[in-house]
């Protein structure tokens, strides 16, 4: 099928669609649904379709300068969050029976001054970690002072000036400092109600039962090793060495998470092969960074929103325009409810629609629970001005994060948005807020 | 909602922000179709690279009530553009690959938006007379390097002239929009020069590239990238001698991969691969289309508000992060008032006797600029030119004659300065705008010259 006509039939289709979704109760085809300039009744009933079928959903709108994005779904698991910045996992701080034989094998006072230079940090610190417990009843520096001693005791075992695995190891000291075992994220993930495996568990629950499992006991507090080690200055021999040590640890947790994931796929009535060894591997390696995003569904914000929060916006000096526009971008469906138009809509009667919003926004806020608080009426008249008219620009940026979340929310990788992404084109100060 | 009243009009939406008054408005708003107009048939925009952010640069504006554009690109469309830069094909009969992209660009705006004029300009931007920038209203920026990016704000603050009192002299700010983006990240700005921070103010805002320390590639690589890059910085030249590498050359890269490889091979490190050469040797950072069209929408909606004044503007850096979450921010920046390129430029004191060629190797020891091989400009007049070599001789004699004489015997002036300037250890090339001023020269003399001449 040619482009043009292939395009022809995606437009005439989802027409189709759209009044078969708002209408019916079909079995949804559809992974995702990219839902735009709906008013608040069709969003409302869309989203409770779109839950009920387990269908992810993003909202969008475009009105003037103004306009907002939100994401819809009961759950979304992610292995591969793929953060910005994490801390690379070392063990510094409670290296394994191999990392400290491999250290041992490496004497930082060797003679040649080339040699010295080049042991990696990784040596140091864990030989230095060794020598602050033994003479420390067997702690981790732990206070400002203690911190301080430990660096100058790196510090101390430097030769000249311009030695930089000893300048890695002093700037890396803080890794040694650091709490051993799991982050309070991934302890709450693994406290969820939904670590619990039943016959109905996802593959990402079954594998944090697992890893629960690990946690308490051949991890001994700690996730499977990442495996992977940052560069630092080394000669290549110590670094492909330290390599291989690591990975090989990563590698033997990864077998034993493998070994629990089955049993559990076993106990749970389902096939042991079921999950893949590549998607096991994968989890251990992202054990840390996991990320489990949970959605309210929409009328659910609607009808009770974060009072605190919406109150708390509205006065922020800078910001109270992003949250004024959420509230008339909702007042503006309840005016059409009333007067059959968008105020501002037509030329005529600016005046008084401007009058009529101001009232529906302020009624709405009360019923909202935020009485007291006021919108600022330089806003309601944009409002009015922008009479729901759909600027491309606008379009595009909001098409460009809608798009941009629905490409997260499909491919499971990196972190979609928690939150309604509202947007101020007046001046930018757009907000996400979770109400 | 069906509009049933109203008559249908192309520009029903966008007459709704530039035809009516409002109160967050831009200080000079005079809504009217008058303005509408005025855009559509005046104004001039000028949009820098048709790229990932160009094609969608040059559609928003096109859509956004604009019809007279300007775009320029030296480059030509390769395959790997195609994710993103939507404008170019390559399906069935249509083969873009190969094609200058201001030119494909230009044209399938044109064939989709009617009544667009989108004038192409396959060239690099140093090549442009600095008139042909002075024509436009804005220059919109979709660059993808910091040496670009400081040429046109180079140029675009060179026509910012100052009165007596150090204010900025409305009629000659030439605004820029400019826009970024790398993967889930990106920034738009407004550039105002003589108001807001130009490109040069802030030029801290970018971190230094990622180098890694000659001895890892010579004696101590542990990964692949160290060893590519031995063999693209040190083996090349051992082997080649004087002749320069060019990422763009496939025999280029084959030698660089093949050397890398055997370098991996000798020390034991894994991971050397022809696409991670490419990557590393050309530093390709991944592009994906949403940025793009997130940022230069951000960019458009700037260029309109400036225009027209319908809206209050971004002040004046927005920053946006998409993959974790979704983070938008707004930072002013303030011009750093001794700016070498936006401000009123660095005051130099002459005597009146100093020719031009002392005057070119004291710039050479100026401490704020150390500016070697220059070429200098006085308003429209090239006083001395280092190249080409025909230009050169013709401006050879001027060398021996006071500057004060061939800048017309001025008290003070503003003079261009071009040429290769040394920042923080690094060599890059320069315009810089230089405020002159004669010692002893007083209005009497002035007068008794203008007379006489």
């Amino acid at each position: 099928m040619d482009p043009k006509s292939s395009l022809e039939t995606l437009e005439t289709t989802s027409w189709w669609m759209r009044g078969v979704l708002v209408n019916q109760k079909p079995s949804l085809l559809f992974t995702l649904v990219i839902a735009t300039q709906l008013v608040e009744d069709s969003v409302v009933k869309l989203d409770r379709i779109c839950r009920e079928a387990n269908v992810k959903l993003v909202f969008v709108r475009s009105y003037g300068l103004a306009g907002f994005v939100r994401v819809s779904v009961k759950e979304h698991t992610i292995i591969d969050s793929k953060p910005d910045h994490f801390l690379d996992d070392l063990r510094l701080n409670n290296p394994w029976p191999e990392l400290k034989s491999f250290v041992e094998t490496i004497d930082l006072n060797v003679s040649d001054a080339v040699a010295h230079k080049h042991i990696p940090y990784v040596v140091i610190l864990v030989k230095m970690a060794d020598e602050w417990t033994q003479s420390h009843s067997g702690n981790l520096p732990s206070t400002r002072e203690e911190k301080k001693a430990f660096k100058d005791l790196v510090k101390s075992k430097m030769i000249s000036m311009d030695e930089d695995n000893y300048k890695e190891a002093i700037e890396a000291a803080f890794k040694v400092f650091a709490p051993r075992g799991i982050s309070s994220e991934i302890q709450q993930i693994s406290n969820d109600t939904c670590a619990e495996p039943s016959s109905n568990s996802s593959d990402f629950w079954v594998m944090v039962a697992a890893l629960k499992e690990f946690v308490s006991n051949e991890g001994d507090g700690e996730a499977p090793l990442e495996g992977s080690i940052p560069d630092m200055t080394s000669s290549t021999e110590h670094y492909i060495n330290l390599q291989k040590i690591y990975l090989a640890k990563a590698e033997s947790d990864f077998l034993v998470m493998e070994e629990r994931v089955k049993n559990i796929l076993k106990k749970i009535g389902r096939d042991p092969n079921s999950i893949s060894k590549p998607t096991i591997k994968s989890f251990c390696k992202n054990a840390r960074k996991l990320k489990v995003c949970r959605y309210r569904m929409v009328e659910d914000e609607f009808s009770n929103p974060s009072v605190t929060e919406i109150q708390k916006r509205l006065a922020d000096e800078d910001y109270s325009g992003a949250m004024g526009f959420y509230i008339l971008l909702r007042a503006v469906d309840r005016f059409t409810a009333n007067y059959n138009k968008f105020p501002g809509q037509f030329d005529g009667g600016m005046d008084e629609d401007i009058s009529r919003l101001k009232t529906t926004a302020l009624s709405l806020l009360t019923d909202l629970g935020c009485n007291g608080s006021v919108l600022p009426d330089d806003l309601i008249n944009e409002m009015c001005r922008f009479g729901a008219s759909e600027l491309h620009v606008v379009a595009a940026f909001l098409g460009g994060i809608a798009s941009q979340e629905a490409i997260k929310l499909v491919t499971k990788q990196f972190v979609p948005m928690l939150g309604t992404y509202i947007f101020n084109g007046i001046d930018h100060k757009s907000q996400l807020l979770t109400l | 909602m069906a509009d049933l009243e109203a008559p249908q009009s192309k520009t029903r939406d966008l007459d709704k922000l530039l035809l009516r008054a409002g109160n967050l408005v831009g200080p000079d708003f005079y809504p009217g179709a008058e303005l509408r107009d005025d855009i559509r048939d005046y104004v001039r925009i000028l949009v820098v690279g048709a790229g990932g952010l160009g094609c969608e640069l040059l559609k928003d504006l096109a859509l956004s009530g604009f019809r007279n554009l300007d775009v320029i690109d030296m480059d030509r469309i390769e395959v790997t553009n195609l994710n993103r830069q939507f404008l170019f094909r390559q399906i069935l009969l249509l083969e873009d690959v190969g094609k200058p992209k201001a030119e494909v660009a230009a044209k399938r705006v044109m064939e989709r938006v009617s009544g667009v004029e989108i004038v192409p300009h396959f060239s690099r931007i140093e090549d442009k007379e600095l008139d042909f920038y002075n024509d436009f209203n804005i220059i919109a920026l979709g660059l993808d390097s910091i040496e670009a990016r400081r040429y046109i704000n180079g140029v675009a603050c060179g026509f910012l002239e100052y009165d007596e009192d150090d204010t900025p002299r409305r009629e000659t700010i030439k605004p820029m929009v400019d826009g970024g983006t790398e993967g889930f990240k990106g920034h738009a700005r407004v550039i105002v020069p003589g108001v807001t921070p130009c490109f040069e103010c802030t030029i801290w805002l970018f971190p230094p590239q990622v180098k890694f320390p000659l001895c890892t590639l010579a004696e101590t690589p542990r990964n692949a990238a160290h060893c590519i890059e031995y063999a693209h910085l040190i083996k090349w030249h051992e082997v080649h001698g004087g002749k320069s590498f060019d990422p763009d050359e496939p025999e280029h890269m084959k030698w660089v991969y093949d050397e890398a490889i055997k370098r991996a091979e000798l020390f034991g490190i894994p991971g050397v691969t022809y696409s991670l050469t490419q990557g590393v040797v050309k530093n390709i950072i991944p592009a994906i289309a949403s940025t793009n069209a997130i940022i230069s929408a951000a960019c458009a909606l700037e260029t309109l508000k400036i225009v027209s004044g319908c809206s209050k503007t971004l002040a004046n850096y927005l920053t946006y992060n998409g993959g974790e979450g979704l983070h938008t921010k707004v930072t002013e920046f303030v011009r750093d008032q001794d700016c070498l390129v936006c401000g009123p430029g660095i005051l130099i004191e002459l005597d009146t006797s100093i020719t031009l060629q002392k005057f070119i190797d004291m710039l050479e020891e100026h401490p704020k600029l150390l500016l070697s091989k220059a070429s200098v400009k006085h308003g429209k007049d090239s006083l001395y030119m280092q190249a080409p070599p025909v230009l050169e001789e013709m401006h050879r004699p001027n060398l021996s004659k006071p500057l004060y004489d061939l800048m017309g015997r001025v008290q003070k002036d503003t003079v261009h300065v071009f040429g290769t300037g040394l920042k923080n250890e690094e060599k890059h090339s320069s315009l810089t705008k230089l405020r002159v001023v004669f010692k002893g020269a007083d209005g009497v003399t002035d007068m008794d010259t203008a007379i006489g001449a």
